[in-house]
């Protein structure tokens, strides 16, 4: 059975590799389509959600001064 | 002083970086292999460097500053603008990161470029450590400002100059040629341009900001 099981292993390994032959490799399909541009998008979209963030501690600290009065 | 109270640069900026998001996407840019459109973040990746680079020398003018008068507020703008700076240098890295995984397959693959960019980050962190490691307040600040003024051109040698000596993957470094010398045409000038000037007084007035909370919290604590 182990030998078996083996054997069946192997043979399964092989037509995994097999199946690779014949594909297009690029993968992450998403962000490569239409000339990458939605890495541009990404990109913008990086920053925005950081000064955002930025924006939320600067509030909270401002906040902070405010309730002290 | 009263320069960071006025309205108006602030208003340019955010029409500058506004006329970006127009011209950065719609007009045309250059067709290159593998970078594809991802040419157009030159527009928003490079001027993150930009703004921290500002806000950077910004806090270098005020160390100096603290080092000749020893008044408090300049150490203050000094601390604020560092902090603002560390912001566009974790946007700049993240949003290179991005750019990286596909162009160079990797999200990080240790370009010279990669790497130098991290080892700056540390040395700003360290200086934020510095800081919060010493209480008398007049010691912090006057070491911290020695700090900061030793850690400016050790970071721009490490992100600008070394890797641009070996072979880095990254536009404008070891024999790659720089947007600016074949490919920045006339056309991507119109929204280079404005972007970094825009994000570079973006940066400022967020620093500003910064700096004025900053000394209403400093004169209350004087108070109490």
């Amino acid at each position: 059975m182990k030998k078996l099981s083996l054997v069946l292993l192997l043979v399964l390994c092989c037509t995994a590799v097999f199946a690779q032959q014949g594909q297009q490799v690029e993968m992450a399909d998403a962000l490569r389509s239409s000339g990458k541009i939605y890495v541009v998008v990404a990109t913008i979209s990086i920053i925005f959600t950081g000064l955002a963030i930025f924006l939320f501690t600067i509030d909270r600290r401002l906040k902070k001064v405010e309730n002290q009065k | 002083m009263k320069f960071i109270y006025q309205t108006w640069w602030k208003v340019i900026a955010v029409l500058l970086v506004l006329s970006t998001f127009y011209t950065g996407l719609v007009f045309k840019a250059p067709r290159l292999p593998i970078i594809h459109e991802t040419i157009r973040n030159l527009y928003f990746h490079v001027p993150m460097w930009m703004g921290m680079l500002t806000v950077f020398v910004v806090s270098v003018y005020f160390s100096i500053k603290y080092l000749q008068t020893g008044k408090e507020e300049h150490d203050l703008a000094a601390v604020e603008c560092v902090n603002t700076g560390l912001l566009f240098y974790t946007l700049g890295l993240l949003t290179g990161m991005l750019w990286a995984k596909y162009t160079w397959g990797e999200f990080w693959s240790g370009d010279p470029k990669q790497n130098s960019a991290a080892i700056a980050f540390l040395l700003y962190c360290a200086y934020l450590v510095l800081r919060n490691s010493i209480d008398e307040e007049q010691k912090r600040a006057k070491i911290s400002a020695i700090y900061n003024i030793f850690a400016f051109p050790i970071m721009i040698v490490l992100i600008f100059v070394l890797p641009r000596m070996t072979d880095s993957l990254h536009p404008g470094s070891g024999g790659n040629p720089a947007f600016g010398k074949y490919d920045l045409d006339n056309g991507m000038k119109v929204a280079f341009y404005p972007a970094m000037l825009g994000w570079s007084f973006i940066a400022l007035w967020i620093a500003t900001i910064r700096y004025r909370i900053r000394l209403v919290e400093n004169k209350k604590n004087a108070i109490n």
